[in-house]
């Protein structure tokens, strides 16, 4: 499908509901652990089993990270907010209700910036972000004539991230989606693993007629899993509703849920099946109360966000906007960076060396080998020592990446692998001078050729002597060299 | 004196003097229970064993001089608290195989205290009911005139103290079902401020309004357990931790100058002629004693009955909807579905009462209807818990009938949900304000016991207690047993 262009004189508008898994270590209303991929039911206590007589008691870690998301979207931290219940009724819901909030949420009115694609910034509005118990699983697979509850994931908290409508394509949702992703993992709230489920996306996609004012039907695309999926689950609905509306008829609102296999999105329940939640105030739970001074206690705490780590490194460091956007998308990658930098002696003159190569050959080598940065074969020191090498021109840059690749293959430090390998750069203008020599001598016609005038072949010049010198000669010297000796044209 | 007729306190005493040892005591009150049980269906559950070695720790426990107030003293929780090992069914078909694995806070409490177990009571079916017919294992006697109801919800706890099966026994209030019972069978009763017992443990019927509390002879009685029972307990977030009093030691507290507010609301139509002048009498007799009396008003009370039947229900529609079938209690034969499932587990399991309640509850919490019902509900809620707190502005303590009648017979009110709802015209409104109130006997009518209900200030026990003390160190209502059971 041909992504993002909307077509004639449609407007898309799409609002996200993100549910954050909060990276407590017990669960929200209970004391069992919230480790992922337990045997079934292993983690579940009485309280999340629902069972009769056990009442609630609310994660003190799961406010704290609540109120850290809060201050880091410059939303407002309700002093008071109440928990509710969502009552309905399902096997993997022990009690028949969710505790959650509803109307009165803990965060409310933050906003995010985007980066757009034609390099301006649009401010996305955060409706507001609460806290809530996740329910448990049902399980179908090799059950015959059965299906399984686990209930390991029954009260793992929540916060679900509501944003306004603010959005206008599927990039635009994606770049939202993914910042708040970048947000979640700097403020270590959420380790935002998709598959595993901690970090999942439902979007209310509509569409209207440029110019209108009031919004179209929505329908709500549920859970999708992957940044990917979220764009083309939208790009199809949003042309599945123009389909609809040119075609005369109406858009009926309702949940659907995307198909990757198919590529579609299918409806789920319709409005008019839709439960009846009867929320009220959790008569378990007291209003939470938070008091100034935890919200300066807690804002104490914020890291450097990528906004303003962004910015720095652009205007400290001198790298590009997209750089540095590119850079601070993650906060170990923005850390590797930065420690490379420091390696270097500053930023002053290695900030672009550094940038180029941990956004290229190190990301890269990375992401083939699937492995976190904690456990990447070239630690930022040595990495730092081989841009030392080209920097002063032991090794030129097309050299360091052979270099490096050996580095990766036996995580060994650079000077030991341009010693052994004999890589070294060839600065000696004797020994320069002879290789070109030999080139020319065995090149009479192509010599005759730059003479008269068909400077292209000068890059026939410098690809014979780089070869004559495994490709060790310096290159500023050669070119040098080589004008001189080459003489016309 | 024979040893069922003692009082809690009295039993202690003869327990700490080691007139009698704590086996001996068990052995004595399992006998009564054995005898007796079967005509008044109190308790659904005896756990003889369980006494018997509860009581030799105790007598252990008294011989290695580490004995407590209570160590040894046999007591009776309603079914609605967990106890680890031992069935806890509500009083409903749908808990009827429920085994709890671990014990509620109070169960937890009363057994650290060194009391003996004797068994699990009765009560209406998940507390809902003012006469103990709810039940799903049977109406409950009233060993008063066992034609008549021994009210409810702790239906079984009051009749089982006031046949003196056991000295005391837990209960649980959300309308006035500790209360209205202990008023109907003779005995005291006390339901404590919201959140001074914890909730840990006791099956919920209305969140908000559920508060577990003691059923025995006397105040004093009250005082010692209470004492064992209460105090902050971070399982239940809505319990409060405020320091627990030395109940007993505040009983002493001088009746004279007690400022005591008798609610106008409390004596209008509605009220008996001959219960209402008992109540009367025995406020007259506070006065003797040198409280002083006062009229106060608390205008919005009348609406405290439209207003329980609102939030009660309301919460209790959704604290039941864990009864499906899925993980525990009642499920239904080969479900066809998981639609199946829910409705013929749930339909089989709970009763008449239960299910009116999860409707209504359902209903008021509806779409398009939780403005009008639940949302007004709270509201006056909020004017009646202000009406109470301008009338202890004035006053220290309020008074007036616990019922407004005597037991009625069984099966005369049970077609009929409103009559039935308006025997807690009086109890209600503490449980909206979550005040503590104590029930006390103050006489009879046709051989029927009356009770007198006071209602204190938040955390006030220790008043109400002590005015309730002083009360029966004035009168025997309390020390009469009914004669079948003496």
């Amino acid at each position: 499908m041909n992504q993002d262009t909307v077509r004639d004189g449609w407007e898309v508008v799409i609002g996200l509901e993100i549910h954050a898994q909060l990276a407590t270590r017990s669960k929200i209303f209970s004391a069992s652990p919230t480790a992922y991929g337990a045997a079934p039911n292993t983690q579940a206590s009485l309280v999340d089993l629902g069972y009769p007589g056990t009442l609630p008691v609310l994660n003190g870690d799961a406010v704290r990270m609540a109120v850290k998301f809060g201050l880091a979207t410059g939303a407002t931290i309700a002093a008071r907010s109440i928990f509710a219940r969502k009552n309905y009724f399902y096997p993997d819901l022990p009690k028949g209700y969710q505790i959650s909030q509803y109307e009165r949420p803990v965060v409310e009115d933050g906003s995010l910036e985007i980066l757009l694609e034609n390099g301006t910034k649009k401010t996305i509005g955060i409706t507001r972000a609460h806290l809530e118990e996740d329910a448990g699983k049902s399980l179908h697979e090799g059950l015959a004539n059965a299906s399984g509850i686990d209930l390991n994931r029954a009260g793992t908290p929540l916060l679900e991230i509501v944003s306004e409508p603010d959005l206008r394509s599927a990039k635009e949702a994606i770049a939202y989606l993914k910042k708040v992703h970048t947000l979640v993992r700097y403020l270590e709230i959420c380790d935002g693993n998709m598959q595993e489920g901690s970090f999942r996306c439902d979007a209310n996609v509509s569409v209207r007629r440029f110019g209108k004012t009031e919004f179209g039907t929505r329908c709500e695309i549920k859970n999708v899993n992957s940044f990917r999926f979220v764009e083309k689950a939208i790009n199809y609905e949003v042309e599945r509703q123009i389909d609809v509306l040119e075609g005369g008829g109406s858009i009926v609102q309702e949940t659907r849920l995307y198909d990757s296999a198919k590529d579609e999105t299918r409806p789920m329940r319709s409005k008019e099946e839709a439960n009846d939640y009867r929320y009220f105030p959790d008569p378990d739970l007291l209003p939470l109360e938070i008091a100034p001074a935890f919200v300066e206690q807690v804002r104490a705490t914020l890291p450097e966000l990528p906004d303003e780590k962004a910015a720095r490194f652009s205007l400290h460091h001198g790298l590009s906007p997209y750089d540095a956007g590119v850079l601070t998308s993650s906060r170990e990658l923005a850390d590797f960076y930065e420690a490379v930098v420091r390696e270097l002696g500053g930023a002053a003159a290695s900030a672009k060396l550094a940038a180029n190569w941990v956004m290229g050959d190190f990301s890269a080598f990375l992401n083939r080998d699937g492995l976190e940065f904690g456990a990447a074969r070239v630690p930022a020191a040595a990495l730092a020592g081989l841009l030392r090498r080209i920097q002063d021109e032991t090794i030129s840059g097309k050299i360091a990446k052979e270099v490096f690749e050996l580095m990766w293959a036996d995580a060994a430090e650079a000077d030991a692998v341009i010693e052994a390998k004999g890589l070294k750069q060839i600065t000696d203008t004797s020994a320069i001078e002879t290789a070109i020599a030999a080139v020319m001598a065995a090149n009479p016609k192509q010599l005759a050729e730059y003479r008269s005038g068909k400077d292209k072949l000068f890059g026939f010049f410098v690809g014979q002597t780089m070869k004559a010198t495994q490709g060790k000669a310096n290159p500023a010297q050669l070119n040098e060299l080589l004008k001189k000796l080459l003489g016309g044209p | 004196m024979s040893l069922h007729r003692r009082s809690v306190a009295e039993l202690a005493a003869g327990l700490a003097a080691k007139e009698f040892s704590a086996v001996e005591l068990a052995r004595h009150f399992l006998a009564r229970i054995a005898t007796s049980n079967p005509a008044l269906n109190a308790f659904l559950t005896v756990t003889a064993e369980r006494a018997l070695a509860d009581a030799a720790r105790a007598d252990a426990t008294r011989a290695a001089g580490k004995a407590g107030p209570l160590t040894g003293v046999p007591i009776a929780h309603k079914d609605i608290f967990c106890t680890d090992g031992i069935k806890t069914s509500c009083g409903s078909k749908m808990l009827d195989n429920f085994v709890a694995p671990y014990d509620a806070t109070v169960v937890e409490r009363l057994a650290a205290a060194g009391t003996v177990l004797l068994g699990k009571t009765n009560m209406d079916e998940f507390a809902m009911g003012s006469s103990n017919e709810t039940s799903y294992f049977g109406p409950v006697r009233n060993p008063w005139d066992l034609a008549k109801v021994p009210g409810g919800s702790s239906g079984g706890s009051a009749a089982a103290v006031a046949a003196r099966l056991v000295p005391a026994a837990t209960g649980t209030d959300t309308g006035g079902s500790i209360r209205q019972p202990a008023a109907l069978v003779g005995i005291s009763g006390i339901k404590p401020t919201y959140g001074r017992v914890s909730r840990y443990g006791m099956v919920a019927f209305a969140s908000s309004l559920d508060q577990g509390g003691i059923l025995a002879p006397s105040a004093e009685d009250c005082a010692l357990l209470l004492g064992a029972i209460a105090g902050f307990d971070p399982r239940d977030s809505t319990s409060v931790d405020v320091p627990v009093p030395d109940y007993v030691a505040e009983l002493q507290a001088p009746l004279k100058g007690l400022r005591i507010g008798v609610l106008k609301e409390f004596f209008a139509a509605g009220l008996d002629g001959p219960t209402g002048a008992l109540v009367e009498a025995s406020i007259a007799q506070l006065r003797e004693l040198g409280a002083q009396i006062v009229d106060v008003s608390c205008p919005n009370l009348p609406l405290s009955v439209p207003t329980y039947y609102v939030v009660a229900p309301a919460e209790c529609s959704s604290n039941l909807s864990r009864f499906d079938g899925v993980r525990f209690g009642h499920r239904c034969q080969s479900p066809r579905d998981l639609m199946d499932l829910y409705k013929r587990s749930r339909g089989e399991g709970f009763g008449a009462e239960v299910k009116r309640r999860i409707m209504t509850g359902t209903y008021v919490l509806s779409a398009g209807y939780y403005d009008a019902y639940y949302l007004k509900a709270q509201k006056v809620r909020s004017l009646i818990t202000a009406d109470f707190k301008r009338a202890f502005e004035a006053v220290d303590v309020l008074a007036g009938p616990t019922s407004p009648t005597p037991a009625f017979d069984i099966g005369a009110k049970v077609d009929d949900p409103i009559t039935m709802y308006l025997n807690d015209i009086y109890t209600i409104g503490a449980n909206l304000a979550g005040l503590p109130a104590i029930s006390v006997p103050c006489g009879f009518v046709g051989g029927l016991p009356v009770g007198l209900q006071l209602i204190g200030p938040h955390f006030g026990e220790s008043r109400l207690l002590a005015a309730a003390h002083a009360y029966q160190r004035a009168s025997d209502f309390h020390r009469r047993v009914p004669a079948a059971y003496a």
